[in-house]
């Protein structure tokens, strides 16, 4: 399962990362693999998409949540 | 300044480094770049409790040593430079307390450079409130460095900083993170020996980041280069490996120090307000209503002030000619020099309250939220959400909007951004339109609460964003990109604005306006002047022999001959012969002569057109009777006509031809700096300049 295909409210821990050069950048983030991720909410328009991961809100599109696999 | 210490601040974004800097030097700071680049460097001084002063640098933020933007490539840079004027000798590395987790990877970092470390816990009061208790004691010792908790916003805990700031060891006393060496072990020791170092994540750094750093000579790099194609070196898998190791570490030391509150997932305040300022509908319409409010504030709060200053000058201006003795030396101060400069200071209400707006927008997190919302629309027209900031920075100034593109990642979207922002109506556009406006639209109020000329403004402001986006929109077609863009951003807790913040920035960019600005102003205004006081060859000899014949004195009043003599001389002088030379280009959109004179002093800046206009016509008209450059306007007529020049078509052609083109030469000078190639800021300064004749003539034409 994809983190963008979480609906609003559900969560999902962080398996592993589709694409090197965006885990890098997400990783820093922190969020990374064994980490908790929560879908706080989803832009008006349907895209980005708000995301709670290591105590904090981050944003990130739909097409770089889909790199992030979860468990 | 001679300093006996030099601090950097190290930290994330939105963790209140700046709020303590400011508590730090107070307004002992000033504003520099770093060598090379135009990165903003932030210095000031602190008055340490044993007597001597450190300079502390305010590092720009980062979430980790590796950069993703220019401003954050400053920070290893200049942690990484050990010969250099801004080479630390200690670094305060600023944690939010309420977010330790992702905070810490940067400190881990900083720390494994090896130079001596303070760590400032910042917001402990916010973290003690949510439920947050660390044990800040064990946590120092399992750093192995001084842990100061503070609070910069209530300025809680700086005496105690000051103190371990004064105290620090000048030796690292750091512990070990990770085990750095077993990254990549073979290329560490071999870049160890070539640059010297002992320190193997310094080595690891420079594999990394070799290409940008200004401290290693070409052929460091190439060597370095070299090395790593050697070991077959592969940088983000490197920074992967590093990053989950770093994390490691943490945990564990999260795991022994921090006791995280049992229902963290109750739903915050921020939370809530999110519910709220980023909803379906009420999202855009509350965002819509923030600008209307903006604008219609800008108009209505400044309009007292503004009169204050013009009203002031008027009288100043009058003072002057009555004290001073009149010849061309009065003339130049009274009518060159403070008749440009009541000019420029006539703007500053209008560009404190603008950036008094944009400061409470950015520092109570609503900006990011803008962003958020607006990311899917601006992506179909070629921009990025990110360039919702430079946008709306943009109704204040494109400079520091055009700098502020550095965040956005993505280059193709980048320049884009670049190339629209000076579309948006800056505020050196607002005196223009305010002033032709006023002489043309009536000061009525209709639908109960809208005043017409503020519902003119709000149509030009909109305009701007409209053109902005079409133009996007073309670029998007021309320009080629090269890799893909991102979007991963941290929405920071929404926080109440901190009024210093917001009076240091009014303060700051007013200042910077009146003296950037005001150069430019006061120089066009004298050369200005003495084109328009001067004329070519003996022409205003003849002039004054000419009206000086008995047919004149004998038949004509005195006053109105010495206003016929001013105004030929003014159509001889070098200004106007200008003006004639370029009056039949211009004058299908309207303009004659005397607008063409505006038009070509605008060019070095927008804000000139109405200090150009106030010294022309006071050139022009006689000294007793001083009005404002608004009233002076309204009573030039057509000399041929008799009508008056300033019609409503003439007023809208006008205001189309400054919305349109690109009339600034600072914007052209950040827009190569930023983008170091002449073509973007020639191809902009083409397209800008035929889009606003184009608009001017058609807008003319219709109206007339």
């Amino acid at each position: 399962m994809k983190l963008s295909q979480l609906e609003v409210g559900m969560r999902g821990v962080v398996k592993e990362f589709t694409d090197l050069e965006m885990s890098v950048k997400l990783m820093e983030m922190g969020c990374l693999p064994g980490e908790e991720v929560v879908v706080e909410r989803i832009a008006p328009l349907g895209d980005p998409i708000a995301i709670n991961v290591s105590g904090y809100q981050l944003s990130l599109r739909k097409l770089e949540a889909s790199t992030i696999i979860l468990q | 300044m001679k300093a006996d210490l030099r601090v950097a601040l190290v930290g994330n974004p939105n963790t209140g480094k700046s709020t303590l800097f400011n508590v730090l030097t107070g307004l002992n700071q000033k504003i520099g770049n770093f060598p090379g680049v135009t990165v903003d460097k932030k210095t000031g001084a602190c008055q340490l409790p044993d007597g001597r002063t450190a300079e502390i640098i305010d590092l720009p933020g980062t979430y980790s040593l590796y950069p993703k933007s220019k401003d954050e490539s400053i920070v290893f840079s200049v942690l990484a430079d050990k010969h250099a004027d801004t080479t630390p000798d200690l670094v305060v590395v600023i944690l939010d307390a309420t977010n330790l987790k992702r905070n810490l990877l940067l400190y881990t970092q900083v720390a494994d450079l090896k130079i001596p470390v303070i760590v400032a816990l910042n917001m402990i009061d916010l973290a003690g409130k949510s439920g947050i208790i660390i044990n800040t004691e064990t946590f120092s010792q399992k750093l192995g460095v001084p842990v100061v908790s503070i609070s910069a916003r209530k300025a809680k805990g700086i005496d105690e900083l000051k103190q371990a700031i004064a105290y620090a060891n000048k030796v690292p006393l750091q512990l070990d993170s990770i085990d750095v060496e077993s990254i990549a072990p073979a290329l560490i020791a071999d870049i160890s020996a070539e640059v010297k170092t002992d320190n193997p994540y310094f080595a690891l750094q420079l594999a990394h980041q070799h290409e940008h750093l200004k401290s290693l000579t070409t052929e460091q790099s190439d060597r370095i280069e070299a090395l790593e194609q050697k070991h077959s070196f592969h940088s983000q898998k490197a920074q992967a490996t590093e990053t989950i190791a770093r994390y490691n570490f943490i945990n564990e030391l999260l795991a022994d120090t921090v006791t995280q509150p049992e229902n963290a997932r109750e739903e915050s305040m921020s939370n809530k307000i999110d519910h709220m300022l980023t909803h379906k509908v009420f999202g855009f319409v509350i965002f819509i209503g923030i600008l209307l409010f903006m604008f219609q504030s800008i108009f209505a709060w400044s309009a007292y002030p503004m009169d204050l200053i013009s009203s002031g000058f008027v009288l100043l201006q009058d003072w002057l000619h009555k004290a001073l003795p009149a010849g061309p030396l009065t003339s130049l101060l009274v009518d060159g020099i403070v008749a440009g400069l009541s000019g420029v200071l006539v703007f500053i209400p209008q560009i404190a309250i603008l950036f008094a707006f944009i400061s409470i927008l950015e520092d109570t997190g609503y900006m990011a939220r803008v962003t958020f919302m607006m990311d899917k629309i601006m992506r179909k027209v070629g921009l990025n959400g990110k360039s919702v900031v430079p946008l709306i920075g943009g109704f204040a100034c494109a400079v520091p909007s055009i700098m502020s593109t550095r965040t956005i990642e993505n280059w193709k979207d980048r320049i884009i951004t670049i190339m629209v922002t000076p579309l948006v109506t800056c505020s050196a556009r607002l005196p223009v339109y305010t002033l032709l406006i006023a002489l043309v639209v009536p000061n009525k109020t209709v639908w109960w609460i809208f005043n017409m000329q503020g519902l003119a403004l709000t149509a030009m402001y909109i305009l701007s964003l409209v053109s902005a986006v079409v133009v996007a929109l073309v670029f998007k077609f021309i320009i080629k990109g090269r890799e893909k863009g991102y979007f991963i951003m941290e929405l920071p807790v929404y926080r109440m604005p901190r009024w210093n913040n917001v009076a240091l920035s009014m303060y700051d960019r007013s200042k910077a306006f009146v003296f950037e600005a005001g150069k430019v102003i006061i120089a066009v205004s004298v050369v200005l002047w003495v084109l328009a006081s001067y004329g070519p060859g003996k022409r205003f000899e003849q002039i004054e022999s000419k009206y000086s014949q008995p047919q004149y004195t004998k038949t004509v009043k005195p006053d109105d001959l010495q206003r016929i003599v001013a105004s030929e001389k003014l159509e001889n002088s070098y200004a106007g012969v200008l003006g004639h030379v370029i009056e039949p280009v211009i004058r299908p959109l309207g303009f004659d002569w005397k607008i063409g004179i505006a038009l070509i002093t605008s060019f070095a800046a927008r804000e000139v057109f109405v200090g150009t206009m106030a010294t022309i016509y006071s050139v022009n008209g006689d000294a007793d009777n001083l009005q404002s450059v608004q009233d002076k306007m309204a009573s030039a007529k057509n000399p041929d006509t008799g009508q008056p020049v300033f019609t409503l078509a003439v007023a809208f052609s006008l205001m189309m031809f400054y919305a349109f083109a690109m009339q600034c030469a600072s914007t052209m000078g950040v827009v190569y700096r930023e983008t170091k190639n002449w073509r973007w800021p020639l191809a902009q300064f083409t397209y800008m300049t035929v889009l606003a004749y184009v608009v001017s003539l058609i807008t003319y034409q219709l109206l007339k």
